[in-house]
């Protein structure tokens, strides 16, 4: 336990922690200071162009082997059943209505991969090392959380809610092909080949410009996310019932509880198994919010954003990943 | 100088629904129109602002369409498909072109 909150102690105080926390009570305290959009899109292609090129140089260096499959598929399989848990928990402890209920689901069936870049970068500050497919195991999560929740809406018959009433699109081919071909999957997956084609050479020639610069940046970028999550959490607050609250911390815990299994029975090593709790416990809140206000217009935006970007994303960054890292230690050692 | 009847129609709506608008407007023959980002505002669910958005999810777009009056009902159409269950706004107010033979 104490080892639990020395190293939720250490990474509270690491820079990226508290640029974000810096972003965050700014936006609190009403305070002007912004990122321009513009350049916190440039960020985020940065982190992901570097995150995937490093993962992919790994593959290469280290080949590719069974686990990389199991570790695939046991992404996707996760990906599917994350929303069930989270629809059942929802419907257990909040009051929210079958749609919204499946809404919020499909977000944390789905990955942050902020969360993700965080979580590796603690465990490169900490000398862990991880498989580099673990780019490629966030990436195919991404997407299938959404077909588990139109499911589930589709299984209750689509009731009419709120003052739309009716149906939403659902999923045709359109929407399949954003949801799969969105820009931060094309980078990250675009990247990841890149790196596992160039292999270490690739990596050497470009080092300086992603290996170096790269926890700065993520300062800079986490530091906009403050400022987005606080005021997200500022402006709906209100939303926020008891139950609501409850879920947005219990359901990280549990995604990544089932990330635990999942990573200790494929054998990852700890950092391995450490992220594979992380993008069970994270929440989209880019690319599935998006999709869901296309397939299911009905569903309150205010709720699913609220959960996942203003509870679920600092509550992973400032106490999740720290204990996820100290479990999967104490558990599979390291 | 003389100028020509035309209807000006405005859309307000969800960024995410801006290709399915543009070419929904495109199958009935609207091919000019413009579309303005926009910045903030307030409506039934409450204030909002373009600032500080991470997803296309919660942002809003203007689509601001000038045409004959007799393309009208066929425009309304094409968008009501597109609006249909989402938040939006459909405005049309009366207004003159200089150039008639422009739209």
């Amino acid at each position: 336990m104490d080892g639990i909150l020395a190293l939720a102690a250490e990474n509270l105080i690491s820079p990226i922690i508290l640029f974000f926390a810096l972003g965050f009570a700014a936006a609190f305290a009403r305070s002007d200071l912004s990122v321009p959009e513009a350049v916190a899109k440039g960020l985020s292609l940065y982190l992901l162009l570097a995150i995937g090129f490093k993962g992919g140089a790994s593959v290469a260096a280290h080949g590719v082997d069974a686990t990389l499959i199991m570790s695939l598929l046991a992404g996707l399989v996760l990906s599917f059943v994350l929303p069930f848990v989270a629809f059942g928990l929802l419907r257990m402890i909040t009051g929210l209505s079958v749609i919204d209920a499946a809404a919020v689901a499909a977000h944390y069936g789905s990955i942050s991969i902020v969360t993700f870049v965080t979580a590796s970068s603690v465990l490169t500050a900490a000398g862990l090392v991880f498989e580099g497919y673990m780019v490629a195991v966030a990436a195919v999560m991404e997407a299938p959380a959404i077909l588990s929740a139109l499911w589930l809406v589709a299984r209750a018959g689509r009731p009419a809610t709120g003052s739309h009433g009716g149906s939403g699109r659902g999923l045709d081919a359109e929407l399949l092909r954003e949801i799969l071909l969105n820009g931060s999957i094309v980078l990250l997956i675009g990247a990841f080949a890149i790196g596992a084609i160039t292999g270490q050479e690739g990596l050497a020639r470009i080092e300086a410009f992603i290996v170096a610069p790269f926890q700065g940046v993520l300062c800079l970028f986490l530091l906009d996310m403050g400022l987005v999550a606080g005021r997200g959490l500022r402006d709906t607050r209100g939303l926020l019932r008891p139950g609501l609250l409850a879920f947005g911390i219990l359901m990280p815990l549990t995604g990544a509880t089932l990330g635990l299994v999942a990573g200790g029975l494929l054998g990852l090593s700890v950092g391995g198994i450490m992220l594979m709790m992380t993008v069970s416990a994270s929440a989209s809140y880019i690319a599935v919010p998006a999709a869901m206000r296309v397939a299911l217009p009905e569903a309150n935006p205010a709720i699913y954003l609220t959960l996942a970007l203003g509870i679920t994303f600092p509550f992973n960054l400032t106490i999740g990943i720290p204990i996820y890292l100290a479990v999967a230690k104490v558990i599979f050692g390291g | 100088m003389q100028t020509h009847k035309a209807k000006r129609v405005e859309i307000t709506i969800e960024a995410v629904m801006e290709r399915r608008l543009a070419e929904s407007l495109e199958k009935v023959g609207v091919t000019g129109f413009t579309i303005l980002p926009v910045l903030g505002g307030s409506g039934r669910s409450g204030r909002w602002s373009r600032e500080g958005q991470v997803s296309r999810a919660s942002g809003m777009i203007n689509v601001v369409c000038i045409i004959r009056p007799e393309r009208l009902d066929s425009l309304l159409d094409a968008a009501f498909g597109v609006l249909d269950r989402h938040i939006g706004v459909v405005s049309v107010t009366d207004c003159e072109v200089l150039r008639a033979e422009r739209f």
